[in-house]
């Protein structure tokens, strides 16, 4: 009874409408802001946002939870309707098109799937909606189960299946319908590490064999850097960074970034010595950090360092050099087999201590690292001295 | 060795002494009753020499005979208020499921409010509120928009309608138990797909509910079918259903096997009814949907 009697009109952004001139973006938000109301109160979920999505791009909006990054998904695929502001998709304004109107389709976090309908069904159902012939929906439905490897699977009910393959049907109910842009909205969230791994690899080789812009919505910085072309961070409603994952990851735009993204080691103090671009501030007995600015004598600089470029050394390194060198006393070494994280307390003298931690890889041939308890003097180059902007 | 037994036979025992209570029950309120009934459908006699189990098959032809006029006339009324049950109880548990919002618990209570008074006392209430020069039919007459001889009360509308007002309850709460438990991400879900509001409700939402309608329907139409006392207030003499006719051949010409047999007559059209209801509906859909 589903069937080809139905046609819809082809919807807003669709790609049918006007051959995409590849510097359109696939999504576009012009000042875009949602203000929710509950009761008396106004609750500012998205302030004022621009933001361009180019097409193809694996885009995604990074952020705890209460940041604004699912309501900015909703808003793009229709659920929401924003305050202010221009929502384009392909240039298209849809700003107040209804979802069953754009050319979008999401994946959402608790999957969403029709549990009256077969697998097939479910990934049927948009093709049907638009009216596509009876032959092309079979074809392409089988296209998709092969894709997300659910070849046979198509009379199965979803309720019937494990998570992690409901989870592919979601993607292929949404990816069968070759929408402009995939919205996914946490969409591994709820399957076990491992899995999730696998999918996170797996979403990637998708993408990129359909060639699907996708904006992808998590809270899980190692999702974002793993399978990103771009990053938005967002804190609070707004985006604080916008920039491919190593930038996000390597020069944090501000302290909440270098805090949200990986282990981010913090440390500040007055520069007592500027010369040749680098401004040097004391850290610990002895110890010096320099960093790569422009900062005179007498200011106060606040800088991050990932774990990951600092060396262990359990005596002081020679030489004066450019390089950083801190001294600490182990306190926590936790032993994950292929690397060695080490927690190290450093006497900053001025605010008391602060902790750093260091990652180390444990190649052939390293015997056994510093104790618990142990000094050691760390160090890395003035170029992972990373400022953060005052 | 039989201190070691001790344990594990009790703990065997355990659930059949848990469940002991509820088949004592069942036996002594379900079984006993209908037993009792059963023999009875089957006897001859009278009140005065008494009855005696002579396995009388021809009570039920006679039953039929007599009365399947009452028996289809109950069905068909039982059916009219189920419908009517559905449409207005539909929108009623959907708008209190999915717009309802921190009211929800509020109007459920509005709902039930009207169920802390006797049901038979609001079946004569609505009797004279309808009541040829009642508050409502009198005051339409006096401004000259209802004919002076327009009556509602002693028609089948009027039966149906009160049937319907008894029993919407049992209705909208499966129903809405059913639509409150439903992910809403459905909903949107099939909005992303394409489908307008109305196919995102004909498609989703309605196939998903349908277990709750038909435990609904299960719960209005059993017992409107066997009611008889909106039939007795609000019906009148022409509109008589099973119900009345059991209790009149019970108390009135107290032919106890007649009316036992009419009984088991009327119970054995609804459970024919259920279950062929049950099946054209897809037992397993109904109860997969239903599990989740």
């Amino acid at each position: 009874m589903d069937s080809m009697t139905e046609s819809a009109p082809a919807p807003v952004g669709a790609a049918e409408e006007a051959p995409p001139s590849a510097d359109v973006p696939a999504i576009a938000l012009e000042g875009v802001a949602k203000t929710f109301r509950t009761g008396r109160e106004e609750v500012a979920a998205v302030a004022r946002t621009d933001l361009e999505i180019a097409q193809g791009e694996f885009f995604s909006l990074l952020g705890p939870s209460g940041c604004g990054k699912t309501t900015t998904m909703r808003m793009v695929a229709g659920f929401e309707d924003p305050t202010e502001g221009t929502v384009r998709l392909k240039g298209a304004d849809v700003t107040r098109v209804a979802p069953d109107r754009r050319d979008v389709n999401m994946v959402f976090q608790s999957y969403a799937l029709f549990p009256h309908m077969t697998v097939f069904d479910n990934i049927a159902f948009g093709l049907r909606r638009k009216g596509v012939p009876r032959d092309e929906v079979r074809r392409r439905v089988g296209e998709m189960l092969e894709l997300v490897e659910l070849s046979g699977r198509g009379r199965t009910k979803p309720g019937r299946m494990s998570g992690g393959q409901q989870q592919r049907v979601a993607l292929a109910r949404a990816l069968v319908n070759r929408p402009s842009a995939l919205l996914l909205d946490e969409p591994l969230g709820a399957l076990d590490l491992k899995l999730r791994q696998a999918m996170q690899i797996e979403l990637k080789r998708i993408q990129r064999d359909v060639g699907i812009t996708f904006v992808y919505v998590t809270h899980d910085q190692g999702e974002a850097l793993t399978m990103s072309d771009r990053i938005a961070v967002m804190n609070k409603g707004a985006v604080e960074q916008l920039g491919p994952p190593r930038e996000i990851y390597e020069r944090p735009a501000s302290r909440f970034v270098a805090g949200f993204i990986g282990t981010s080691n913090l440390l500040s103090g007055t520069v007592s010595d500027a010369s040749g671009g680098l401004a040097a501030f004391p850290a610990g007995e002895e110890g010096t950090v320099r960093a790569a600015t422009g900062a005179a004598v007498g200011e106060t600089v606040e800088i991050t360092v990932r774990p990951e470029k600092i060396a262990l050394h359990t005596a002081r390194p020679d030489g004066a050099g450019t390089r950083s060198r801190v001294p600490g006393t182990v306190s926590e070494v936790v032993y994950l087999g292929s690397a060695t994280h080490y927690t190290v307390a450093v006497d900053t003298g001025a605010q008391g201590g602060t902790e750093l931690t260091v990652y180390t890889q444990n190649s052939a041939g390293t015997d056994d690292g510093p104790a618990r308890g142990d000094r050691v003097w760390l160090e890395w180059g003035p170029e992972h001295s990373y400022v953060l902007p005052a | 060795m039989t201190d070691e037994r001790r344990p594990r036979l009790t703990a065997r025992a355990a659930p059949y002494l848990l469940v002991a209570p509820a088949w004592l029950w069942l036996a002594v309120f379900f079984v006993v009753p209908i037993a009792t009934v059963l023999s009875m459908s089957l006897m001859s006699g009278n009140l005065y020499d008494g009855y005696s189990l002579t396995w009388e098959f021809g009570n039920y032809a006679a039953a039929v005979g007599a009365y399947w006029e009452q028996i289809a006339r109950s069905l068909v009324y039982g059916a009219c208020a189920t419908v009517l049950c559905i449409l207005i109880g539909y929108p009623c548990a959907y708008w209190i499921a999915f717009r309802g919002g921190a009211y929800k618990n509020a109007y459920l209570l509005l709902l039930l409010l009207p169920m802390f008074v006797s049901f038979v006392l609001r079946t004569i209430s609505w009797k004279a509120l309808l009541a040829d020069q009642g508050i409502i039919l009198g005051t339409l007459k006096g401004i000259g928009l209802l004919p002076e001889d327009a009556y509602v009360l002693n028609s089948a509308p009027a039966v149906v309608f009160g049937l319907a007002y008894n029993f919407l309850p049992f209705m909208v709460l499966p129903v809405y138990a059913v639509l409150e438990r439903m992910d809403h991400r459905v909903v949107e879900a099939a909005r992303d797909l394409y489908a307008g509001p109305v196919r995102a409700f004909t498609r989703v939402v309605l196939p998903m509910s349908l277990p709750g309608v038909f435990a609904g329907v299960i719960m209005t139409f059993i017992p409107t079918s066997a009611d008889y006392v909106n039939a007795t207030v609000l019906g009148g003499a022409h509109n008589t259903m099973v119900g009345k006719v059991i209790e009149n051949q019970y108390l009135v010409n107290n032919a106890y096997p007649m009316a036992a047999s009419i009984t088991f007559v009327l119970m054995a059209v609804l459970l024919v009814g259920i279950f062929g209801y049950a099946r054209a509906l897809g037992t397993d859909r109904v109860m997969e949907a239903s599990a989740r």
